[in-house]
C-alpha cells in the first residue's frame, strides 16, 4: 500500500495502478460508443442503449478512479452529495423524458 | 479585421440611446476624473479590484447590483410609459424592435445582474462571519467569480451602444433565438453575458457550499447554524445542481447559431420544446436560489428585532430543505400550455401547490416569532412585515397559476407579470433591502438613516401595489405581456395607474440613494463602535464593525443556536475583553489573476459576439496563460503577525472604552 497516498481528510489520492485502469477503461468505453455508431451495422435501439450504458459506466469509472469517490472520504459527505445529485438527476432526466414523450404522443410529432 | 463590427453597428439614429450613452459617458468621465484627481487608482487596485476579502467582494457585488437596479428600472419605467400612451392605435414613442430589446434587457438585468449579485453579495459579506470563519474556502475563486460576473454585466451594457440586445424575451426561447429569426448580434450578447457570469455563479456556488460545510467554527454543528447560513447552503446546492443546465442549454444554442447545428431549430430534427424544457429545468430552481436567502434575511431580522429566538428553528430548516428538493420537480408549470397532456400537467400542478406548504410553515414561524415579542419597528422590520403580506398575496396568485386549467387562460397574460413581480419585488427585493439595511453597519461601521430608509420602504410598498395590482385586473380583460401597443382604449386608465406606481417606486429608489448620501455625510454621528448595533444574536455581531480582514482574532466557540446571544445572557454578560496573547493569522494574499483572466474573458466574449476570430484566440490564450500562471504561483498566502493583530485589537478596544 506504499503507493497509495492519503490526505489529511481521508480521501485517497489513488495509485499508478488505479489511474492506469481508469485510463484504459475510459478509452475502451469511448471506443465502444463511437464504434457502434460509426460502423453503422447496428439498429437504432441497440446503438442508443449501448451509448447510454457506456456513458453511465464512464461517469462511474471517472468518479471512482479519477475523482476518488468512496464512502469514507470527507466523513461520508462526498457520497451523500453524490447520492443526492443522482436523485436530482433522476428527477430532471426522468421528468424531461416523461414530458417530451407525452408531448411527442399528444402532438403526433414525427 | 473587425468581423461583423463596423461603425454602422452604433445606433446613431436612435436619440434615446444616444442621449443615454452621452449621459453614461459624462458620468463615467466624471468618476474617472475624480478618481484620478484624488489619486485613488492605486487604492482601488490594491484594496478592492485585487481583493480576496469576502467582505469587500460582497460590497462590490452589492454596489454593482444597485447601479444595475437603476439601469433595469430605467427600462421598466420606459415600458410603463410606452404602455400608458400606446393605446387605441397610438404607437407610443418606442418602436417594436426597441421595445422588445427593452423588455428583454429588463428581465435579464433584474434577475442576473440585480437580484443574483444582491443575494451573492449578502452571502459573501455575512456567511463567513456567521460561521466564525476567516475567509471562504477558495478566496481566489471568489474574486474570479465576481469579475466573471462583472464581465457579463459589462457585455450587457455594451450592447446598449455597440449593436443591439436580444429581442427575444429574457429566456431567449428557441426557435426565435435561432439564427434564422434573430440574425443580429442581440442574442449573441445574451449568450455570452449569461455564459460568462453563469460560470462565475457556479464557482460561487461551489465555493460557499464547501465554505459552509468545511469551515464552521468549533462547536457549530449544522443544526446550530444561523438560518441565513442554512438558506445560503440550500441556495448553493441549487446553484451547483441547476446552473450547469443553463450552461449546457446555452452551449447547445451557441452550437446552433455558430456552427449550424440543429438542437432547437424548426427543421433537421431540432426540438424547440426541448429548449423550453431545459431552460426551465434551470429557471425554476433559479427563482428559489433568489428567494431562499431572502427568507434567511427575514428570519435573522425578525429574531433580532423581536428579541426572541426564532420560532421553530428546526421546522424552518426542514422547510428550506423541502423547498430545495421540491424546486426541482415543478418546472413544467412554466409551460402547461405546451401540450404534454393532462396527467403530466396534473402532476406538476400538484407538486407546485405542495411548495406552498413549507412556505406557509415559514410564514407562520415568522408570525409566531413576532407574537408577544418586543418588536422594534426599524427599517428592516418594516421590509419584513411588508414582505409577509405582499409575498402571501403573490404566493396565492402563484397557486392559482399552478392550476393547469386556469393556467391555460392566464398563460402569457399580464397576470403572470403581476404574479412574479409580486413575489420577486415583495420577496427578493424587500429581503435584500432588509438585509442591506441590517448588515450595512457590519460592512462599513455606521448605520443607515432610518428616516430615509422608511421613506424608501413606503414608496416601494405603495408603488408596488399601484404598479402591479392593475396588471392583475387588466389580465382578466385579456391584456397580454410584452405588448408594444394595444387597441383597447378602456385599458388605458389602469395602465396609467400602473405608470404612477412605477413613478412612486422611482421615488423609493431616489430615497435609497438619498439614504446612502445622508448616512455617509452623517457617519460620525451614526458610528457603530461596538460592532453590535442591533443587539444581535449571531456571531457576525461579536466582532468589530467593519471586521478586521481576518474577521476574528480568535475563532469563537459555539455551544447553542444564537450562541452570541446566549453569551450575552450569561451572568456578567459578554465581555469584549482584550486577549492577553495573540497568534499569527494565516490569510490568503490579494491577487490580480482574477481581474486579468476576466479581462481576457471580456475580449473573448466580445470577439465571439462580433466574430472577430483573432481576438477570440487572443482572449482564450490570455485566459489560459493567466490561469497557468495562477496554478504555478505558490506565493498565495501570508501571515498577519501577532503584533499586527494585537495592534488592531487594541485600537478596537480603545474605541470600545471611549464609548463606555
Amino acid at each position: 500500500m506504499s503507493d497509495i497516498h492519503t490526505s489529511h481528510d481521508g480521501a485517497s489520492h489513488g495509485s499508478y495502478k488505479s489511474y492506469t485502469i481508469g485510463l484504459v477503461l475510459s478509452i475502451v468505453l469511448t471506443l465502444i460508443s463511437f464504434g457502434v455508431v460509426m460502423t453503422g451495422s447496428f439498429s437504432i435501439p441497440v446503438m442508443m442503449v449501448t451509448v447510454v450504458v457506456t456513458a453511465v459506466i464512464q461517469v462511474l469509472v471517472q468518479l471512482v478512479l479519477f475523482m476518488h469517490l468512496n464512502t469514507k472520504s470527507e466523513g461520508g459527505w462526498n457520497v451523500i452529495s453524490f447520492v443526492f445529485t443522482i436523485g436530482i438527476l433522476v428527477l430532471i432526466i426522468g421528468g424531461s423524458l416523461w414530458i417530451m414523450h407525452n408531448i411527442h404522443v399528444n402532438m403526433m410529432l414525427g | 479585421m473587425f468581423g461583423k463590427l463596423s461603425l454602422d453597428s452604433i445606433p446613431y439614429h436612435e436619440p434615446i440611446i444616444m442621449v443615454t450613452a452621452a449621459a453614461i459617458g459624462i458620468v463615467g468621465a466624471l468618476v474617472f476624473g475624480l478618481i484620478t484627481y484624488y489619486r485613488k487608482w492605486g487604492y482601488l487596485w490594491t484594496e478592492w479590484v485585487t481583493s480576496i476579502d469576502h467582505k469587500k467582494i460582497g460590497v462590490m457585488y452589492f454596489l454593482v447590483a444597485l447601479v444595475m437596479l437603476v439601469r433595469g428600472f430605467a427600462d421598466a419605467i420606459m415600458m410603463r410609459t410606452q404602455q400608458a400612451i400606446a393605446a387605441g392605435g397610438a404607437e407610443g414613442y418606442l418602436p417594436p424592435h426597441h421595445y422588445d430589446q427593452i423588455f428583454t434587457a429588463h428581465g435579464v438585468i433584474m434577475i442576473f445582474f440585480v437580484a443574483m449579485p444582491m443575494v451573492i453579495g449578502l452571502m459573501n459579506l455575512v456567511v463567513p462571519l456567521q460561521i466564525g470563519a476567516r475567509d471562504v474556502a477558495f478566496p481566489f475563486m471568489n474574486n474570479l467569480s465576481f469579475w466573471l460576473f462583472a464581465v457579463g454585466m459589462i457585455l450587457v451594457n455594451m450592447s446598449l451602444v455597440i449593436g443591439e440586445f436580444a429581442k427575444t424575451g429574457w429566456l431567449a426561447y428557441a426557435p426565435l433565438s435561432e439564427l434564422q429569426y434573430s440574425p443580429d448580434v442581440g442574442v449573441d450578447y445574451w449568450i455570452w453575458a449569461l455564459q460568462l457570469s453563469g460560470i462565475g455563479t457556479t464557482l460561487t456556488g461551489i465555493n460557499f457550499f464547501v465554505t459552509i460545510l468545511k469551515m464552521r467554527t468549533k462547536g457549530m454543528t449544522l443544526f446550530r447554524m444561523p438560518i441565513f447560513t442554512w438558506t445560503a447552503l440550500c441556495t448553493n446546492v441549487l446553484i451547483i445542481l441547476s446552473f450547469p443546465i443553463l450552461t449546457a442549454t446555452i452551449a447547445l444554442l451557441t452550437l446552433d447559431r455558430y456552427l449550424g447545428m440543429h438542437f432547437f431549430t424548426n427543421d433537421m430534427g431540432g426540438s424547440q420544446m426541448m429548449y423550453v424544457n431545459l431552460i426551465w429545468a434551470w429557471g425554476h430552481p433559479e427563482v428559489y436560489i433568489l428567494i431562499l436567502p431572502a427568507f434567511g434575511v427575514f428570519s435573522e431580522v425578525i429574531a433580532t428585532f423581536t428579541k426572541k429566538r426564532l420560532f421553530g428553528y428546526k421546522t424552518m430548516v426542514w422547510a428550506t430543505a423541502a423547498i430545495t428538493v421540491l424546486s426541482f420537480i415543478v418546472w413544467l408549470h412554466h409551460f402547461f400550455t405546451m401540450g404534454a397532456g393532462a396527467n403530466v400537467n396534473a402532476f406538476f400542478g400538484i407538486m407546485t401547490m405542495i411548495i406552498a406548504i413549507p412556505t406557509g410553515v415559514k410564514i407562520f414561524n415568522w408570525l409566531f416569532t413576532m407574537y408577544r415579542g418586543r418588536i422594534q419597528f426599524t427599517t428592516p422590520v418594516l421590509w419584513t412585515i411588508g414582505f409577509i403580506i405582499t409575498f402571501t398575496l403573490g404566493g396565492m396568485t402563484g397557486v392559482m397559476l399552478a392550476v393547469p386549467g386556469a393556467n391555460f387562460v392566464l398563460h402569457n397574460s399580464l397576470f403572470v407579470i403581476a404574479h412574479f413581480h409580486n413575489v420577486i419585488i415583495g420577496g427578493v427585493v424587500f429581503g435584500m433591502m432588509a438585509g442591506f439595511t441590517y448588515w450595512f453597519p457590519k460592512a462599513f461601521g455606521f448605520t443607515l438613516s432610518e428616516k430615509w430608509g422608511k421613506r424608501s420602504f413606503w414608496c416601494w410598498l405603495v408603488g408596488f401595489y399601484m404598479a402591479f395590482m392593475p396588471l392583475y385586473a387588466l389580465s382578466f380583460f385579456g391584456a397580454m405581456r410584452r405588448m408594444q401597443s394595444y387597441e383597447q382604449t378602456e385599458w388605458q386608465p389602469l395602465m396609467i395607474v400602473a405608470w404612477v406606481g412605477a413613478v412612486i417606486i422611482a421615488a423609493g429608489i431616489a430615497c435609497m440613494v438619498i439614504q446612502l448620501i445622508v448616512s455617509i455625510r452623517d457617519r460620525e454621528n451614526n458610528r457603530d463602535l461596538t460592532g453590535d448595533p442591533w443587539d444581535g444574536r449571531t456571531l457576525e455581531w461579536s466582532t468589530s464593525s467593519p471586521p478586521p480582514n481576518y474577521n476574528f482574532a480568535y475563532l469563537p466557540k459555539v455551544d447553542s443556536i444564537d450562541s452570541y446571544w446566549e453569551m450575552k445572557q450569561q451572568p456578567g454578560g459578554f465581555k469584549r475583553e482584550l486577549a492577553t496573547k495573540f497568534e499569527d493569522v494565516h490569510m490568503p494574499k490579494n491577487t490580480a489573476e482574477g481581474p486579468i483572466m476576466s479581462l481576457f474573458a471580456l475580449f473573448f466574449g466580445f470577439a465571439l459576439i462580433w466574430h472577430i476570430w483573432w481576438l477570440v484566440g487572443l482572449g482564450a490564450i490570455g485566459m489560459f496563460v493567466t490561469f497557468m500562471f495562477r496554478i504555478f504561483n505558490n506565493d498565495t498566502d501570508y501571515h498577519v503577525s501577532a503584533a499586527e493583530v494585537e495592534k488592531t485589537e487594541r485600537e478596537y478596544h480603545k474605541r470600545l472604552e471611549m464609548q463606555a
